[in-house]
């Protein structure tokens, strides 16, 4: 018998992989670094990594539907005349119009509304749309200041300032000019077609020195009534929590990694910022070492799906939480319904990230009129409640199973982890044992 | 992230306002940093007498019968005045290095805050006014004096923790800001000698000064070079035994306002710490631009 | 007229009371004393009130002003008329940074100096300047008039829009994207309807230069990286 030579099977390299590839060849051909939307895509130690103990025999479950859970929130209750009652932990984050279509917005509001909780304002100011249909609307006061006014800002519910975002902490905004449509430049008084290049800093203030006088400003302007939400990218949960609160805050909300942006660098929104998970425990003991773990309440975002994770960020100690990329997905982003369509811009229904460029076939990241116009906001609407009041029923319904009458009062110690890597960061042990990794420091 | 009030007097007759102008103009400054405070104190010298100003938390036991073996092991005649939590300790001049010496071997929990011909440091956490008034600051009196309340970013607060930092003989630096390599820089001077009491980055900048010092450089030579080596926003002022410095960092974020007449030199962090001081309608008022050194001496 | 003396009434009154005047008021002449530096005096006001401030004042001063006319008789901190939106807001003494910031509509009149990022992302307000300016003046500046009597400092305009800068005396550099641009007929009208809604004479627009974006960073291009 003739022996052959057994040939070397193909091996690609696990560092030089066919997305590296794919990006060192988009470089050198375009000459600009990736813009994308959305947040981070890689996998990071999330609340899947948790489990909930539930009740047995040491302790005892509630009856679903009979014995109430309750799932209301009120926020900022150190300061504001007017707190924010919610009937639901979930609010809308941020979104700007300009980077989402007005009837985008104005879904938002409705299905925000319906569910009973607050849907937020983004880089580009109040739009009729969204303050008509918002029964609750909290307003962005972000560093570019597009649209800012006293008249919006008295007609807002409450007042976030944003320090950053989880996508980019530490990063200004950038919004490519196919975009800035006419009415988007009129609201950003901006040329238009031409990008946007927002500051990562605020124009009138650095510090939380300053930002302490900031947010007395903001507060005479409104005289009192709003609560003034400090909003921070997942950096350093602890300390910023801290600034955040000695700035003066009512409301801190915190945003992880994998918290979406309508357009940044892909680097920055891989490699900055921290998971969610690992953002929550340092901001929870920043509030608990200053004696205001829920006097001042804490909002986390980035990567929240379903009432899981709801339930484990209410656990680990927040007070609520917010969605935007799950909201968009609600509305219909990235329905493989538009498979067909997404293949023309060379993507997939569930990848779909280039939300600057405005070609959104569902017609929610976009300002083209007739993209836009496929997008019921009536129907879009209904759809977020729906997903808004199906995440409230899950997180009760794990709540109710852990024996809690109300979803805050779900602990860390309601939590197990199935990872080293989760228990460390969730501080709460090891499935099975008493271990919790790297206790001891901050 | 913090409020600065300095005040550097050119006119010897306001000397005895000087703890009295420096303890209003700190009081405005509590809301830009309400963790802790602190503040040098350039009073009068007493010929052949150096001071060492010392910290304890525990002040009843660890002042009590202090100076005995201190006299004993540096074969000199100390005195000792107690102020809260503080003493100031009288040693012979020339007799400063010794007296550290056997405060670190013999008296490890004490915390030595400054020493100098002239230079009192006190320091602790707490509201800005409640700190100035354990000390009774209005009723002291020199030449020249800065102050500082703090809000602490990233390090713990603690009372060393608080500014002003000692930089080395009747030295001071207050810091508002933040800096960003100072972990690095820290290595470096670790390496090159420089110890450290705290994980602040002003502390840093404080060691900086002083091993460029040590270098030969003078204060303001010093300052310019940091410009150089120092990444992050801060507004610096610090203090020599005849001497008030200013230095902004290149971006110069930072809120800074200072006053001028012929009495005095007054620095802020805003006008507020400034509008009660006599003649400031008639002053010289000026932000100090970026990355410039400021630098007056008598 | 009410006279609010802050020594005896809180700002929070004082802020107030000026919230509470409509447009109808008959309440339009206000003084207010002994500010002391203090921060966010007469913020958010709404209505056509004349509001003579005695003194000097903190942060914020006159901000998200509509409507008022509002005198400050002394200096001012930073941000102050920051995203004023109409009305007019002259500063005696100098003011601090971010002067005028954000600033969408009305007139900001510094009699002083304006220390550094005067005019910083201004957005169609216009700001006249007797003395200097610091660095970073109209940082990011998206429309809107700056017109500065005496000399600009280090990096006047970076990244600016299509806002408008007229200096008179020198500018220590330019910002990325700034350029002089030649003076036209229609700025020297521009700045002549400026001065005059000033009150500041002695000066003519035609000892004015001009300058404005050179539209280079209005849509990226990887050859200009170094000035991101």
């Amino acid at each position: 018998m003739t022996y052959h030579n057994p040939p070397t099977t193909p091996r690609k390299s696990a560092v030089f992989d066919d997305y590296t590839l794919s990006e060192i060849r988009r470089a050198a051909s375009t000459g600009i670094y990736d813009i994308r939307g959305g947040g981070a895509k890689r996998k990071v130690p999330h609340f899947d990594d948790l489990l909930f103990l539930g009740a047995s025999m040491s302790r005892y479950p509630l009856e679903g539907y009979r014995e109430k859970c309750s799932t209301t929130v009120t926020l900022g209750t150190r300061y504001a005349k007017k707190p924010i009652e919610l009937k639901i932990p979930i609010t809308v984050a941020g979104m700007s119009f300009g980077s989402l279509s007005a009837n985008a917005k104005e879904a938002l509001g409705r299905g925000a509304t319906i569910a009973g909780t607050s849907t937020t304002t983004g880089d580009g100011g109040m739009t009729p749309e969204e303050r008509g249909q918002s029964q609750t609307l909290v307003y962005q006061y972000l560093p570019s200041r597009y649209g800012m006014n006293p008249d919006d800002l008295r007609k807002a519910d409450a007042i976030e300032v944003v320090v950053g975002q989880g996508a980019k902490p530490g990063g200004g905004g950038m919004l490519l000019g196919q975009k800035i449509s006419d009415r988007v430049a009129e609201m950003r008084t901006l040329p238009k077609g031409i990008d946007q290049r927002s500051a990562c800093r605020h124009p009138d203030w650095t510090g939380p020195d300053d930002l302490e006088i900031k947010i007395i400003e903001l507060r005479e302007i409104t005289d009192w009534q709003k609560p003034i939400y400090v909003k921070v990218g997942g950096a350093r949960p602890y300390y910023d929590v801290a600034l955040a609160v000695k700035a003066g805050a009512d409301v801190v909300v915190v945003d992880g990694m994998q918290g979406g942006t309508a357009a940044t660098q892909e680097v920055f929104i891989e490699h900055v910022g921290q998971p969610t998970l690992a953002c929550i425990r340092p901001a929870v003991q920043a509030l608990q070492d200053l004696g205001m773990h829920r006097k001042v309440q804490l909002i986390i975002s980035g990567g929240i799906r379903n009432g899981a994770d709801v339930a484990k960020a209410l656990a680990l100690g927040a007070d609520a939480v917010s969605v935007g990329s799950a909201a968009l997905v609600a509305l219909g982003d990235n329905d493989p319904a538009l498979e067909s369509e997404y293949q023309k811009l060379n993507t997939t229904a569930g990848a779909y990230d280039d939300w600057h460029e405005g070609r959104d076939p569902a017609g929610i990241t976009t300002q083209d009129p007739e993209l836009s116009k496929r997008l019921d906001p009536v129907l879009a609407g209904r759809r977020l409640a729906n997903y808004l009041k199906v995440m409230t029923l899950e997180a009760q319904t794990i709540a109710r199973a852990c024996g809690h009458n109300h979803v805050h009062n779900l602990e860390p110690e309601d939590l197990c982890a199935l990872t080293i890597e989760a228990a460390a960061m969730a501080r709460v042990p090891l499935a099975g044992t008493s271990w919790i990794p790297g206790q001891g420091n901050l | 992230m913090c409020g600065i009030v300095g005040l550097f007097i050119k006119d010897a007759s306001l000397e005895p306002k000087l703890g009295q102008l420096t303890s209003t103009m700190l009081a405005t400054m509590c809301e830009r940093g309400p963790d802790s405070a602190g503040f040098a104190v350039y009073g009068p010298a007493t010929k052949g007498r150096a001071k060492i100003t010392l910290q304890s938390p525990d002040p009843d036991r660890d002042f009590a019968g202090l100076t005995a073996p201190i006299s004993k092991a540096i074969g000199a005649e100390v005195s000792l005045e107690r102020k809260s939590t503080h003493g100031v300790l009288s040693v012979p001049a020339g007799k400063v290095d010794a007296a550290r010496e056997a405060l670190r071997t013999g008296h490890p929990h004490l915390r030595i805050m400054s020493s100098g011909d002239v230079i009192e440091i006190f320091k602790e956490v707490g509201y800005p006014t409640q700190v100035a008034s354990r000390f009774d600051l209005s009723k002291m009196q020199g030449s020249h004096a800065i102050g500082h309340t703090r809000m602490a970013t990233e390090s713990a607060v603690t009372t060393m923790g608080a500014h002003p930092f000692s930089t080395g003989p009747d030295q001071c630096l207050v810091h508002n800001g933040s800096l960003s390599n100072h972990h690095n820089l820290r290595r470096d001077l670790i390496h090159d000698g420089m110890s450290f009491e705290t994980e602040n980055d002003t502390e840093v900048a404080a060691a900086y000064i002083s091993w460029r010092m040590k270098q030969g450089l003078n204060l303001g030579e010093a300052l310019q070079k940091s410009l150089e080596d120092l990444d992050g926003f801060f507004t610096f002022v610090v203090g020599t035994k005849n001497g008030f410095g200013v230095l902004r960092d290149p971006i110069a974020c930072k809120p800074a306002v200072m006053a001028e007449t012929n009495q005095y030199v007054a620095f802020g962090s805003e006008y507020r710490a400034l509008a009660g001081l006599p003649g400031i309608d008639a002053a010289r008022v000026w932000e100090p631009e970026p990355a410039t050194v400021y630098f007056w001496e008598r | 007229m009410p006279t609010v003396d802050l020594a005896t009434t809180s700002l929070r009154e004082l802020n107030e009371l000026l919230h509470k005047q409509g447009a109808g008021t008959n309440e339009t002449q206000w003084e207010i004393l002994n500010p002391k530096g203090r921060h966010a005096v007469a913020v958010g006001v709404d209505a056509p009130l004349n509001i003579d401030i005695k003194g000097p004042v903190g942060y914020y001063v006159a901000g998200m002003n509509k409507h008022a006319n509002i005198v400050v008789h002394g200096s001012a901190g930073p941000g102050a008329a920051e995203n004023m939106m109409s009305g007019k807001v002259v500063v005696k003494g100098d003011v601090s940074q971010y002067a005028g910031a954000t600033g969408r509509g009305g007139l900001l009149v510094v009699e002083g100096n304006a220390s550094s990022r005067c005019g910083i992302s201004m957005k169609g307000i216009d700001i006249v300047v007797k003395g200097n300016i610091g660095h970073m003046s109209a940082f990011m500046a998206q429309t809107g008039n700056l017109v500065v009597f005496g000399d600009a400092g280090d990096a006047l305009g970076d990244s600016i829009y299509e806002a408008r800068l007229f200096v008179r005396g020198s500018v220590k550099s330019l910002g990325a994207d700034c350029v002089e641009k030649e003076m036209r007929d229609e700025h020297l009208d521009l700045v002549d309807n400026i001065l005059q809604r000033s009150g500041l004479n002695g000066v003519k627009p035609k000892d004015f230069r001009r300058y404005g974006s050179s539209r280079k960073l209005y849509n990226f291009n990887i050859d200009n990286a170094d000035a991101y």
